[in-house]
Formats: C-alpha cells, sequence, structure tokens
C-alpha cells in the first residue's frame, strides 16, 4: 500500500490517493485534501464531512449519495453544489474514507 | 429452537420455513432445502403473488423480436418441487419479533426460520417525470410488460436519437444496459437503418463499467460502434415534453427515445417491517447471507444487501452452498461455507457474440478462460461466438438444472485458475 507525507506526517493512501486508514485522518489533513482538489471547507461542507465519518462508523462502509440525503439530511442538489460534478468521490477522498462501493 | 417438538398427544410439530418469494433465490432454496430437510421435521411454504415465473434474461431479447413473449415464462407451481406448499398472496408485513408472516388477505404464516427472496423492481417514480411518458417515448425493459410495450414500439421506429440509460446504481443485471446497447446497434444495423439512428450510453458510473479492466474494453467497443458514452451522469429529472434528461450538474441530454433503468429497489414490505436499507434491501452477513438484526432469517439473491452484483448466476452460487448452511445454522454450529460474492454473465455484444466476466467481492473481472484454463470453452472478456451460444443455451439449463436444483458443474467459489492477473497486481 503506497504511503505518501501530508503535514509532515505518513499517509497510507491507495492508488487513487484516497485515505486507507480510518484512523490516520484528521480535519488539519481534511483541509489539505480540500485543497488537493479546489475546495474551500465551509460549516456545510464540514457538516457532511462529520456525517460521512460517524456513518462509516457505525455502517462499515462509506454512505452512498441516496444515504447522505435521507440519513444525513443532506438533499442530493446541495451535495452536488458543495462537491461540484462528482460529489460522491469528492466528499469520499476529503473524510479519508473509500470510495462508496458502485458494485459490479 | 427445540429440535424436537411433541405435543401432549405425542404427534410431531413440524419447525415451519417460509420463503418469500418464488423466483430464481426462492425457487432454489426452497427446492434444494426440500431435498435436504425431513418431512417428518419441517414444513416448507413458499410465498409469491403471481402464479407467473418469468425467466428474466429473456426479457432483454423481446425488444428485438428475438424471443417471442411466451418464451419466457411458464406456470410458477410446475417448478416448486412436491412437499412444498405454495401459497399465492401479496405481502403485507413481517412481525420478526413476532415470528410470523402476514399476508394482506390476514392470513398469518408463523415461522421458525424466514428466507426473503422478494428480489428487485424497477421504481420510475423515484425519478420526477420519468414515469409520465412510460410507453410513449420513454420505455423500460425490466418487466415482461415493459419489454413487450418495447418490442411494440421498435417495430415500428422509424429512427433518431436513442438514449439508453441507468438512474443509479446498483441495478440487478448490471450488464443489461449494455447488452442492450449493443443488440440495438445490430438490430438497426441489420433493418438497414442504423445511420438514421443516434444511439447514446448515458451512466452515473465513471466510465462504461464499474471496474477498470471491464469498463476499458466495454468502453472501447462502444465506441468501436459509433455509440456515445456521457458518464458521471446522475440523473435530476425526466421532462417528458422537452424529451430530455436533467442531470444534478445541469447537464441536459435530449432524446427522441429513452429506455431507461429506474431505480431499482427491493419489495415494499421490507420497509413496512423495518428490514430493510434504504433501498428496501435487507442487511445480511456478506458470507452466510444471515440477516444482521434477525437470527432466525435469511435473504437472499436480489433482496439482500451483499455487495455483489444482483444477478442469477450469484443468486446460483450462493444457493449452492446454503444447504449445508442452513441445516448448521440450525443445529447451533457455525456455517461452514463462505460466499465469496462469484458471478458471472455473459454480455451479448450483438451479430451472435458474446462476452463472459467471472469476478467476486475481492477479484474484477479478467481475461483469460472459463471454466477451464487454457481450454475454457469461454473466453472471458473478449467477443466470441462460443460465449453467444453460452448465453442462449443457458435458458434450457435455468428451467431444466438451475431452478430445480440440479448439479451444474461449475465450482461455487470464483477461481482464478484460467485468469490473466493485471501485471501492477
Amino acid at each position: 500500500m503506497p504511503v505518501t507525507t501530508i503535514n509532515n506526517r505518513e499517509i497510507h493512501v491507495n492508488d487513487e490517493g484516497f485515505l486507507t486508514e480510518y484512523d490516520e485522518w484528521d480535519e488539519d489533513l481534511a483541509k489539505v485534501l480540500a485543497q488537493n482538489i479546489g475546495i474551500d471547507l465551509t460549516d456545510e461542507h464540514w457538516k457532511v464531512i462529520r456525517f460521512l465519518r460517524d456513518d462509516f462508523k457505525t455502517q462499515g462502509e462509506t454512505p452512498t449519495t441516496r444515504r447522505v440525503q435521507t440519513a444525513g439530511g443532506v438533499p442530493t442538489k446541495e451535495q452536488f453544489e458543495l462537491f461540484p460534478k462528482k460529489p460522491a468521490k469528492k466528499m469520499a477522498y476529503i473524510a479519508g474514507l473509500p470510495k462508496p462501493h458502485g458494485c459490479v | 429452537m427445540s429440535t424436537d417438538q411433541i405435543t401432549a398427544a405425542g404427534a410431531r410439530i413440524k419447525r415451519r420455513l417460509v420463503v418469500l418469494g418464488g423466483g430464481t433465490a426462492g425457487t432454489m432454496a426452497a427446492n434444494k432445502l426440500r431435498h435436504r430437510l425431513p418431512t417428518d421435521d419441517w414444513s416448507i411454504t413458499v410465498v409469491d403473488q403471481s402464479p407467473t415465473h418469468f425467466y428474466q434474461p429473456g426479457f432483454l431479447f423481446l425488444p428485438f423480436g428475438t424471443y417471442q413473449p411466451h418464451e419466457v415464462w411458464r406456470p410458477r407451481e410446475r417448478y416448486i418441487h412436491h412437499g412444498i406448499e405454495l401459497v399465492e398472496a401479496e405481502i403485507d408485513h413481517v412481525a420478526p419479533d413476532e415470528n410470523v408472516v402476514v399476508l394482506k388477505d390476514a392470513r398469518e404464516l408463523p415461522y421458525d426460520y424466514l428466507i426473503i427472496a422478494t428480489g428487485t423492481t424497477p421504481r420510475p417514480d423515484q425519478t420526477p417525470g420519468m414515469a409520465d411518458d412510460m410507453g410513449g417515448d420513454v420505455h423500460q425493459f425490466y418487466t415482461y410488460d415493459g419489454a413487450v410495450r418495447l418490442a411494440e414500439r421498435f417495430r415500428t421506429w422509424d429512427g433518431g436519437r436513442l438514449v439508453v440509460h441507468v438512474t443509479e446504481m446498483p441495478i440487478k443485471c448490471p450488464v443489461a444496459p449494455l447488452e442492450f446497447t449493443f443488440l440495438a446497434d445490430a438490430f438497426f444495423t441489420d433493418k438497414g437503418m442504423r445511420d438514421r439512428v443516434d444511439l447514446t450510453y448515458v451512466t452515473p458510473l465513471e466510465g462504461a463499467f464499474t471496474k477498470p479492466v471491464s469498463s476499458h474494453v466495454l468502453g472501447g467497443m462502444l465506441a468501436d460502434r459509433k455509440i456515445a458514452l456521457e458518464s458521471d451522469f446522475m440523473i435530476e429529472s425526466v421532462d417528458p415534453v422537452a424529451k430530455k434528461l436533467v442531470s444534478y450538474d445541469g447537464r441536459e441530454i435530449e432524446y427522441d427515445l429513452l429506455v431507461t433503468v429506474p431505480v431499482n429497489m427491493g419489495a415494499d414490505f421490507v420497509a413496512r417491517s423495518g428490514l430493510g436499507d434504504d433501498l428496501n434491501y435487507v442487511p445480511v452477513d456478506k458470507e452466510t447471507l444471515l440477516s444482521k438484526a434477525h437470527d432466525n432469517i435469511f435473504a437472499i439473491g436480489d433482496a439482500s444487501n451483499i455487495p455483489a452484483s444482483k444477478a442469477g448466476s450469484v443468486a446460483h452460487f450462493s444457493m449452492e452452498q446454503l444447504p449445508d448452511n442452513f441445516v448448521d445454522h440450525v443445529h447451533g454450529r457455525p456455517m461452514r461455507h463462505r460466499f465469496d460474492g462469484h458471478a458471472n454473465c455473459f454480455i451479448e455484444t450483438g451479430h451472435g457474440k458474446g462476452l463472459l466476466i467471472d469476478f467476486n467481492y475481492d477479484t474484477e473481472p479478467l481475461t483469460g478462460k472459463y471454466p477451464l484454463p487454457g481450454v475454457g470453452p469461454f473466453s472471458l472478456l473478449q467477443e466470441t461466438a462460443a460465449n453467444h451460444w453460452g448465453k442462449v443455451s443457458f435458458r434450457w439449463m435455468y428451467w431444466n438444472l438451475l431452478l430445480p436444483g440440479r448439479p451444474i458443474p461449475l465450482p461455487s467459489r470464483m477461481t482464478m485458475a484460467g485468469k490473466h492477473q493485471p501485471a501492477d497486481s
């Protein structure tokens, strides 16, 4: 598993740059990851990111766009406004979680 | 659960297995378990709302006239084995704390063990505007009626912009929309009107398919056939008057004829019973199919939330393991088989050829030969006539081997034998 350095810390990532260790993430890291994809994190962004982190912990998988809407209370339209074009992928990336599974 | 329940009069009370849904998975499970569980000890009941068993893989062929409607259904009761009670009824809800199924006609079916096998269905009402013109310029082929209606339309359609669309994953038979597109390309070519048809494939996925190797191969095949690909398209609504799809990020795709795969959801009673996730699938252990919430409920086939394809082949491979696992479980033993999410799918690519993909939870579709290394006879991720014949001959196997629970000589767990691993793995 590749390792990269962010904020002087060694972070385990997969070949797309997504974090692979849940506990290596923190909010400072999130800011850097967001910067990497050109997103400035507002309170609305943080609300979504925190929901993703909590939900992953209880459900064992990254919530889908649908679940972020129904369980997280963030309408899909808003997800697209906060994380343009590919919200599911971007949200997961910033939250240090795997992409939600689009199974075969 | 006690193994021996004797009434005061000394008569044996049977334990009751109730199977909800008599489709592919439900029929296999009931038949295999009837063969395995002593009739003195166990009653088995299958509940289904319809007396008709559809061969769902046949729906894909109806719009193109390859199959006629009568070839894709048979009476359900013919495939339910002796010693199983078949109840034709709609399910109102399950009360899992009381171990009872309540039917819409108010009959109650108490159970000791429950198997939920009620599958998944297309829900056009989940997308604003999608249901408004269904059967007119908007179609879907995931139901018998829809496929028959589309066949009527295709007989007289004179060309224009044909858009094939997937609303949201997961869907059952995830390859079917691609197959449909390939077959449409061949169909209109054979009719001498391909130059009058503008074909576009629209998907919420990042590419033509879900995993890198197969996505690359299938994407290339779309391009070869001059089929446009619009990916990362998350539909917000259909405008049936202006005839366009509108995405959440403001893209618009116009159509003359739209063939969509609507949102797929599990049965509504699953939601009413508090047993499902936000798409009405029952959360289960992905290796044993046992409900995470209830120790005496299994969910099998498309009705479960396992992260495998919703496909008949997955149901088949998982059902091979069910009888042993079920017997282990009711005797309080750990279940001995671990399902690996094995699936294989023949993909029709047109003009008498097809692809085959073989994969599981951990391994994406790879190239190679199946089932025998080097020999095949089926080639993985390659267009061959043999694969097409594999798909076509499967229909006989479905009715005569699969549903009755007879052995099919393929290992239930996926094997890497015969596969080419990608260079960087």
